[in-house]
């Protein structure tokens, strides 16, 4: 295919890294589509302005989710990105496929799309690039008769994802893919229905670890922890140290809670100082290992910045048994979509409206009881009149 | 206490608000349920207005549209699509 120049995204190929300049260009030598995305991009380089609108009214019948409409503003131009949607494709749970499957989705994508994919995109989703909307009927029925459907997008719940947890990774202290699937499966209402007043993500990560960054990304974090002690295995220890490794420098002084101690023989802990952060567990595998009686920790409220500041999640429940159906979780995010979605604010995630409202009063509207570790931090203002109770003095 | 409204006398009623606000207003679902919750007092739960609102959708009489939160539309050709 005829490409225009594009000195600008030329540049982008330069250096060791994978290029997406670089794949696109694979792509337009035999699809229309991913020259014109090439053009357009270029031509936005060069005048530092977007040419895309996003958004709109496009999608699959029923669904309110899982397509991003998405249209050039030059479409006279670049006839072949006019329309350039994205299909959201929801993923297995801990992204595991067969390469069968793997070859369905491209071969449906080769058939209806630009060929480009994300695998996977921040959302987790399977994210089919440029589209244009008479193909996304056959699009979505084709990956359902696949076993397939389409993930989260708009004011929804969005596509719940989760690490690959016990399917590989020795520190899970729950079965995030099981929990992952049963969320996405008994929501499935909510993920295809937008009904709420922004979006709504839920991540699972299998132990502090985060290593799907659910405590950043996540309206609900659920984050795998224990309740007892650290599991400490001496003879692994003494091994650690006879192969050189320095036990107090890289792994006592590490530790946030100063909970660790070592007098050259034994490892000690103090189990209430301990703030199960993982390091001492990551630095000495084998010899350290989480406490046995394993859960999650439930945390409420992170989110990027888009309409407001970036947000990390806080506790919420500090410790949940992680046992299916889950039942007492989705009780308790039936009660928050209820409160936020009967006051919250148009594009107001559920962590701005915690901020908004007062954590007390959240808590209260919810029904769950405040909890110590609720706090994030220490009150920064002084000057606090709190109510004594009783004769009605402050 | 009255009878509980139907499911499909709350959608018309939906659908009645959505055609007066295009063009002027969008409306989220919160919106049609919490109109409905006020037309319709404790004759209409929440259930009900999903259920409504679902019918709207299937029936093809509403759409989903996105623009920058998700709304409920009468079915139009945008303009960026022409």
């Amino acid at each position: 295919m005829a490409r225009k120049p594009t000195p600008k995204l030329d540049q982008l190929e330069k250096g060791p890294w994978p290029s997406f300049v670089r794949e696109i260009k694979k792509r337009a030598d035999k699809n229309a589509t991913c020259a014109d995305l090439l053009g357009v991009l270029e031509k936005s380089y060069e005048e530092r302005v977007g040419h895309w609108k996003h958004g709109g009214i496009v999608g699959v019948f029923g669904y309110g989710g899982g397509v991003i409409g998405r249209y050039s503003d030059v479409p006279e131009e670049f006839p072949g990105v006019a329309h350039f949607h994205t299909v959201r494709v929801n993923q297995p749970a801990g992204w595991f496929y067969t390469s069968a499957a793997l070859r369905t989705l491209c071969d449906i994508w080769d058939r209806h799309g630009s060929g480009l994919l994300n695998m996977h995109g921040s959302t987790g989703d399977i994210i089919f690039l440029g589209t244009s909307t008479e193909h996304l009927e056959p699009i979505f029925e084709e990956l359902t008769q696949a076993g397939f459907d389409l993930g989260g997008s708009g004011s929804d719940l969005r596509t719940p994802s989760c690490c690959c947890g016990e399917a590989r990774c020795e520190w899970a202290c729950y079965d995030t893919m099981a929990f992952c699937q049963e969320m996405t499966m008994h929501f499935q209402d909510e993920l295809h229905r937008p009904a709420f007043p922004y979006k709504f993500k839920i991540k699972a990560a299998g132990c502090p670890n985060d290593c799907v960054a659910s405590i950043a990304r996540a309206d609900l974090s659920v984050i795998g922890t224990w309740r007892d002690c650290i599991e400490i295995d001496q003879a692994e220890v003494a091994k650690h140290a006879a192969k050189g490794n320095d036990i107090v420098k890289d792994v006592v002084m590490n530790c946030p809670g100063k909970c660790l101690s070592w007098d050259g023989k034994a490892l000690t802990v103090v189990q209430e100082d301990c703030k199960h952060c993982m390091h001492c567990i990551n630095a000495m595998p084998k010899a350290v290992r989480p406490g046995k009686e394993r859960g999650a920790a439930l945390l409420l409220g992170s989110k990027a910045p888009i309409m407001e500041g970036a947000l990390l999640s806080s506790v919420l429940v500090p410790f949940i048994k992680m046992e299916p159906p889950y039942d007492d979780i989705k009780a308790l995010l039936e009660a928050i979509w209820e409160v936020w979605s009967e006051d919250g604010k148009n594009r107001e995630r559920v962590g701005e409206f915690i901020q908004r409202v007062g954590m007390g009063n959240f808590l209260d509207a919810i029904g769950l009881d405040p909890d110590p570790s609720m706090v994030a931090h220490p009150r920064e203002n002084p000057y606090v009149f709190y109510d004594l109770g009783g004769n009605g003095k402050e | 206490m009255a009878d509980p409204v139907g499911v499909l006398e709350v959608a018309d009623a939906m659908y009645k608000l959505v055609a007066e606000a295009q063009g002027q207003k969008k409306l989220k679902p919160g919106d049609l349920s919490k109109a409905a919750a006020e037309l319709f007092g404790d004759r209409c739960d929440k259930k009900t207005c999903k259920e409504a609102i679902r019918l709207l959708i299937e029936s093809g009489r509403c759409v989903y549209t996105y623009f920058g939160g998700s709304f409920i539309e009468i079915p139009h050709k945008e303009g960026a699509a022409n």
